[in-house]
């Protein structure tokens, strides 16, 4: 047995990795079109763990052939499959999805962990769980469309369009998938470049679930391969999911084609910690709302608003708890922080951050041992702040906090609605009124009491402002993929692929 | 409402520094009832996080060793008899009779009137749990209830003092506390501290029993902490083990949490014992991480932590046993007492 004496520090775990000899992975990843994995006709790229900057296969790249192809694949099976069956059993095969996802969950969270760079730990304990809560929800809802409060006859669109980003890349999937089914609609995903690994799995799991073909396709590619295929003329519905810039141009590329968007896009969140707030637990959703996923998180709370009265307490005892923070490889079990998921994010974080220095704020990062290769960015607090410089205006993405502070909740609440943006926020405080009253005034989609980062299936989510429009999640989730045809319309369309403009709302 | 009529409480050195000189009922209740809430969600999630670090291969021969060194091996039952204290305290100093290697456990914790036979028993081996020994704890103050006058309290304690006791294991008037007389709870803890004392002017190490079971609310808790603390606590232990919930994680969390913010504040460093319910080794481990996490690794040590447990030892062995040989033994390879 080992000697009392330690020569180590107990702190210092013995590695706990997660194998990931659990994958069966291929050295090479076709399109999946029409229920088969087929090849691509644009050049094909690997896709890197960004941990190791190991290659982990290699990847086909969607061209404008494709994107037809996969848009054909999608409008027949909407035609003469999909659109034709029952609620009930469109039902059936999302509960088959959900097992199956819950079935191969240490597979899922193994290669979202390796192709992301997010430690195993939060990719087994959330997003995995959350990608199965999300199909399992919109299961529920697939027989009872016509009681979501939606208007009579609510049908679906047709071929929904999805382009989602790389920070939860298969919770996202889930997020765009399970609605866009339960609803009626047929689907062609395309995952981000970096992360496309989950996405290909989860193809698999839909040729077990004997899914019929055609009804999800998924092409991966880079930028221009969402291009074509939000611009497609034979879709009916965009939903995107990622940075503003790109948003705004979907929205300007699909403006007067008629088809239904939503936009999921960026967010600089306040979470304000009043003077009575339950302290150990706000420093814990302090860490949570920015340290979670590397700060690569849409609604993460990067901007820090805290009580003048407050302010140095919380920040020693935010330094505190960061040390414990364990920042290292993502399939250890006891990492807290992973990997930066690209070279070209981590560039981007560190030029915002030597920008916050150059404008005054005072940086403190947590002291690690960053590994010689990948791409790593120890988590970093800037005190100090002005609501006028760029690191409280603009979206780091990344672990990063910005520090401001205010002596009201008058002040609290003008300083949180003072950005671009309006996806999410906190409030931490031990009076109810006061949360209430505060939240009832911020211009975000969702704000968190006395917590940060909590997703349901059940609660929707979306954005004000420049954070997009849509919701997804919940009955809300549902409105992005239906449209009500009006009283006395068959209650089921008959192989027609758009539905009459005019009839909702 | 009426204002209570300032009564001065007994002289405590941490309160009268903390608080001031003017230390009364009100003070001291403005003064907890100052402490910053406890979020339950947000102090459960946090715990359960803290339940899902993975310790394994050389952590774990070192977490499973630790868990021994910090144990309080417990026998409080009606039916204790000198031959039973005998066999607990055997089983103290050499836990696993086919392992030698094996590490003796910090104390032995009995009612008081079984502390000259387990004094006797230990015989050379009673001392400093840092220096490889064995200290004897003894529940006092009408434990575990509490419900006594406090001459009979202190003459518990006393009792148990003059007998040889290291440690005196106190629980607090919980009745008092739930009424809101802080005051009340406070005398005691004081009173009960001052008859730790012992004839060469040393004290006997104070634990004081929250019975967070019937505290019931985390507010109440740090509350209760704080107060303990205040009066002169060395320790801070969550329950009797008569009550269910015993010690849970979070509770022992909301507690180390107490400790280390009084460190911040003072300098002074004070134990934390969780008892009861505690009896595997994944639990104790658990509690060894958010220990480390939470207060520091520095509280890894019996002077500062223990565990209050009876069936938590067989299960550190057999797990030790299967560390060190590849394979599971079973319950009949370890001693029942």
């Amino acid at each position: 047995m080992t000697d009392i004496t330690k020569t180590s520090r107990f702190l210092d775990y013995a590695p706990a990795p997660e194998s990931p000899s659990i994958l069966h992975l291929r050295k090479n990843y076709g399109l999946f079109i029409n229920g088969d994995f087929v090849k691509g006709h644009g050049k094909p790229f690997k896709t890197i763990s960004p941990a190791t900057e190991a290659t982990i296969a290699e990847i086909a790249n969607a061209n404008a052939r494709d994107v037809d192809a996969a848009v054909a694949a999608a409008r027949r099976a909407y035609d003469t499959t999909w659109s034709k069956l029952s609620g009930a059993d469109r039902g059936k095969y999302l509960f088959r999805i959900a097992r199956l996802v819950q079935e191969r969950a240490r597979e899922l969270a193994v290669a979202e962990s390796l192709d992301n760079g997010k430690p195993i730990k939060e990719a087994r304990d959330v997003d995995v769980p959350l990608v199965a809560a999300w199909f399992f929800y919109y299961a529920g809802w697939a027989d009872k469309l016509d009681y979501a409060g939606l208007g009579p006859n609510p049908r679906a669109l047709g071929v929904a369009a999805q382009v989602i980003p790389w920070n939860f890349p298969l919770l996202m999937l889930a997020w765009k998938i399970a609605p866009a089914l339960a609803a009626g609609n047929t689907v062609v995903l395309k995952p981000a470049e970096t992360t496309p690994l989950s996405a290909l799995i989860f193809a698999e799991i839909l040729q077990q679930a004997d899914l019929p073909a055609g009804v999800v396709n998924i092409i991966t590619g880079a930028g221009d391969t969402g291009e074509a295929l939000v611009n497609h003329p034979d879709v009916n519905k965009v939903a995107f999911t990622g940075s503003t810039a790109v948003g705004r141009a979907i929205a300007k590329s699909i403006a007067g084609t008629g088809k239904k968007v939503t936009l999921e896009l960026g967010g600089k969140a306040a979470n304000i910690v009043f003077d009575d707030a339950p302290i150990d637990q706000a420093v814990e959703g302090i860490v949570n709302g920015i340290f979670f996923n590397q700060g690569h998180v849409c609604c993460a709370g990067s901007r820090l608003l805290v009580q003048e009265n407050v302010h140095d307490e919380v920040v020693d005892r935010l330094k505190t708890r960061l040390a414990t923070l364990r920042l290292g490889d993502p399939l250890d079990k006891n990492t807290d922080i992973g990997a930066i998921n690209s070279r070209e994010q981590l560039d981007r974080i560190r030029e915002l951050s030597d920008i916050g220095e150059a404008e005054g704020a005072e940086r403190w990062t947590a002291e690690c041992v960053i590994p010689d290769k990948g791409f790593w960015f120890a988590p970093t607090i800037f005190t100090g702040v002005e609501t006028s410089s760029r690191i409280a205006r603009e979206e780091i993405f990344g672990p990063v906090l910005s520090v401001l502070t205010f002596r009201t909740p008058a002040e609290a609440i003008a300083k949180a609605n003072n950005t671009p943006y309006g996806l999410s926020a906190g409030i931490w405080s031990d009076k109810g009124s006061k949360i209430l009253a505060v939240a009832d005034q911020l211009r975000a989609g969702v704000i968190w009491a006395n917590t940060f980062n909590r997703f349901d299936p059940a609660s929707p989510f979306g954005g004000y402002k420049e954070s997009g429009y849509g919701r997804e999640g919940g009955r809300h989730g549902l409105a992005a993929y239906l449209e009500s045809a009006g009283w006395g319309a068959p209650s089921s369309p008959k192989g027609i692929s758009t539905v009459t403009k005019g009839a909702s709302k | 409402m009426t204002l209570e009529r300032p009564l001065a409480l007994a002289p405590a050195k941490r309160a009268l520094e903390l608080i001031g000189a003017d230390l009364t009922e009100k003070s001291l209740r403005l003064h907890l009832e100052g402490l910053p809430g406890v979020d339950a969600v947000g102090l459960e999630q946090r715990a359960a996080g803290l339940g899902t670090r993975s310790i394994k291969t050389t952590s774990k021969a070192w977490a499973l060793d630790t868990i021994i060194r910090l144990i309080d091996l417990t026998t409080l039952e009606g039916a204790d008899t000198p031959g039973k204290v005998r066999s607990l305290v055997a089983k103290a100093m050499n836990p696993d009779p086919s392992d030698p290697t094996v590490p003796r456990v910090a104390a032995v914790c009995v009612y008081g009137d079984m502390v000259p036979y387990a004094v006797e028993a230990l015989g050379a081996s009673h001392g400093d749990p840092a220096k490889g020994l064995i200290s004897v704890a003894a529940v006092a103050t009408a434990f575990p209830s509490g419900r006594a006058s406090l001459p009979v309290k202190l003459a518990d304690t006393a009792d148990a003092v003059a007998n040889g006791a290291d440690e005196i294991d106190m629980v607090i008037d919980r009745g008092a506390f739930l009424a809101g007389k802080y005051g009340v709870v406070f005398d005691q803890i004081v009173a009960v501290k001052e008859a730790c004392r012992r004839a060469d002017g040393t004290y006997a190490h104070l634990k004081v029993i929250l019975e967070t079971g019937e505290l019931n609310t985390y507010d109440n808790v740090r509350r209760a902490s704080w107060l303990a603390i205040l009066a002169g606590g060395d320790f801070i232990k969550t329950s009797t083990g008569k009550v269910a919930p015993a010690a849970t994680l979070p509770v022992t969390l909301l507690m180390l949490e107490v400790v280390r913010d009084w460190k911040r504040l003072t300098g002074e460093r004070i134990g934390v014992k969780p008892a009861g319910g505690i009896r595997s080794s994944k639990d104790a481990i658990k509690y060894l991480v958010t220990v480390a996490e939470t207060a520091g690794e520095e509280w890894l040590d019996p002077h500062l932590f223990r565990f209050g447990a009876s069936s938590l030892l067989n299960d550190v062995l057999l797990q030790r046993q299967k560390l060190s040989t590849g394979r599971y033994s079973g319950p009949d390879y370890v001693t029942i007492d």
